[in-house]
C-alpha cells in the first residue's frame, strides 16, 4: 500500500469555516482536539445540524465559535451562559452548547455558571481548563493549582483553586464529567451524552497550554503535557467529588470520569400565571 | 459467563486497514498523532510545509500498519490528518 496520501480537505470541514484554517491556536494547544470531538458529537447526536448553536465567550477558547460552520455566537466576556439562556428560552428547539474557557466561565462568568446549574437550564457547557489566562499572557486564575508558576504568581500560586466538578455538583448540574484533550474517545462519548441530556450538563476538559502555562511550569511542549496527563490520570466514575481537586504534585492523580448523571426537572420559564401554577404544582 | 472458543469462523475476523491522508499545510508539528498513534505509523517529514513546519508522514516500513482506529483524526488539533478504511479483495490479513 502507498504511504500517506495528500488531501486538500478534511471530512470535518463540513462543520468548519475551513477558509479560516489554519486557526490561531499555538502548536501543542489542545483546543483543536476539543473542537474535533465536539463536531463529532454534533454529527452523532442525531439532532439536525441547523438546530445546533455554539456559544462562546472571550479568550482562546472563545475563538471556537468563529471556526464552526454552525450558528455560533461570540459573546462578551463571561456572559456566554446568559446569551445561551436567551437563545434556549426564545427557541427551545435549539440545542445550545456553550464552549468557553475556565477563566471566562468560572472567573468572570462564575455567577452565571453556578446559577445556570442551580436553575438547571437545559444547556451543555464545555469548559476547556488550561489553568491560566492563556490569551492575555498566562496570568493566574481561579483554576490555577496551588504552587503553579504564572506571570502574576512568579513565586508560586498560594490560592486554593476551584474544584469545578464539585462546585457544579453542589450547585445542581445533572451531568458532570472531566476528561483531557488526550482522552478523545471518552471525551467524544461524554459530549454525546451531555448534548442529549435534558438539563445543565458540564464537561470539563483539561487542555495543554504550552505557551501560557507549560513554559512557566517546565511542562515542556504540548506533547509533553499530553504525556503528563497520560502518566497522572486515573479514571474513577464514582470518585468522591470533594477529592478530585487538581494539584501540581506528581504524587496526586488527576481524576477523570463521568462523575454525575442524575435527573432533575429542567428550567422552564413561567411567563403566564397559569404556567407558574403548572411549574409549581405540576401539570394537571 | 461462559466463554466459547472463537476458532470456528476465525476467518470472518479481520483487522481493518487504513489509508492515511494528510493536509500538509495545516500541520503545526505538535506531534500528538506521532506520539500517540497506537501503531507508531507516523513520523515527521523531512520537508517543510508552507508555514515552515515538519508535517506528519507515514514512516518507512509502516505502509501497511494503519488499522484505521481514527485516533489521529480525533486528536489532531489542526484537522490535518484522517484515515479511511481500505478493503482489499482477497487479502488474508488478520
Amino acid at each position: 500500500m502507498a504511504r500517506e496520501m495528500v488531501a486538500d480537505r478534511h471530512p470535518t470541514d463540513l462543520l468548519l469555516r475551513s477558509d479560516r484554517l489554519p486557526h490561531i491556536w499555538c502548536p501543542g494547544c489542545g483546543l483543536g482536539s476539543v473542537m474535533s470531538c465536539y463536531t463529532d458529537a454534533v454529527q452523532a447526536s442525531g439532532i439536525p445540524v441547523p438546530l445546533h448553536v455554539a456559544v462562546s465567550g472571550i479568550g482562546c477558547t472563545g475563538r471556537v465559535a468563529g471556526y464552526l460552520s454552525l450558528d455560533s455566537f461570540h459573546t462578551t466576556h463571561g456572559r456566554a451562559i446568559p446569551y445561551a439562556l436567551g437563545l434556549k428560552v426564545a427557541n427551545p428547539e435549539l440545542q445550545v452548547t456553550v464552549i468557553s474557557g475556565d477563566g471566562d466561565l468560572s472567573a468572570i462568568g462564575g455567577n452565571h455558571l453556578i446559577h445556570a446549574a442551580r436553575r438547571n437550564i437545559d444547556l451543555t457547557v464545555i469548559c476547556v481548563n488550561n489553568f491560566n489566562y492563556g490569551m492575555t499572557g498566562g496570568q493566574a486564575g481561579p483554576t490555577t493549582p496551588r504552587g503553579a508558576t504564572t506571570s502574576t504568581t512568579p513565586n508560586g500560586n498560594y490560592e486554593e483553586p476551584f474544584n469545578l466538578p464539585h462546585l457544579l455538583a453542589t450547585a445542581g448540574a445533572v451531568y458532570i464529567s472531566r476528561w483531557t484533550s488526550l482522552h478523545v474517545r471518552q471525551l467524544r462519548e461524554s459530549m454525546r451524552v451531555a448534548i442529549k441530556k435534558p438539563g445543565f450538563s458540564f464537561v470539563e476538559v483539561l487542555s495543554p497550554c504550552p505557551v501560557g502555562f507549560g513554559k512557566a511550569n517546565d511542562l515542556g511542549e504540548g506533547r509533553d503535557e499530553m504525556w503528563f496527563y497520560r502518566r497522572r490520570s486515573i479514571v474513577d466514575d464514582n470518585a468522591n467529588l470533594a477529592d478530585v481537586g487538581l494539584s501540581m504534585s506528581e504524587d496526586e492523580p488527576i481524576v477523570l470520569g463521568n462523575f454525575v448523571n442524575r435527573d432533575r426537572a429542567p428550567f422552564r420559564p413561567a411567563v403566564e400565571k397559569w404556567a407558574i401554577e403548572e411549574v409549581l404544582h405540576g401539570e394537571a | 459467563m461462559i466463554r466459547r472458543p472463537m476458532d470456528a469462523g476465525l476467518e470472518q475476523f479481520r483487522v481493518p486497514r487504513g489509508q492515511v491522508f494528510i493536509v500538509p499545510n495545516r500541520c503545526k508539528d505538535c506531534q500528538f498523532c506521532m506520539e500517540f498513534c497506537p501503531q507508531d505509523v507516523l513520523e515527521r517529514s523531512d520537508d517543510l510545509n508552507a508555514k515552515g513546519y515538519h508535517y506528519a508522514v507515514v514512516a518507512a516500513g509502516k505502509e501497511d500498519s494503519c488499522v484505521n482506529c481514527q485516533f489521529c483524526n480525533l486528536v489532531c488539533p489542526e484537522f490535518a490528518i484522517f484515515s479511511e478504511e481500505v478493503t482489499e479483495v482477497g487479502s488474508a490479513s488478520h
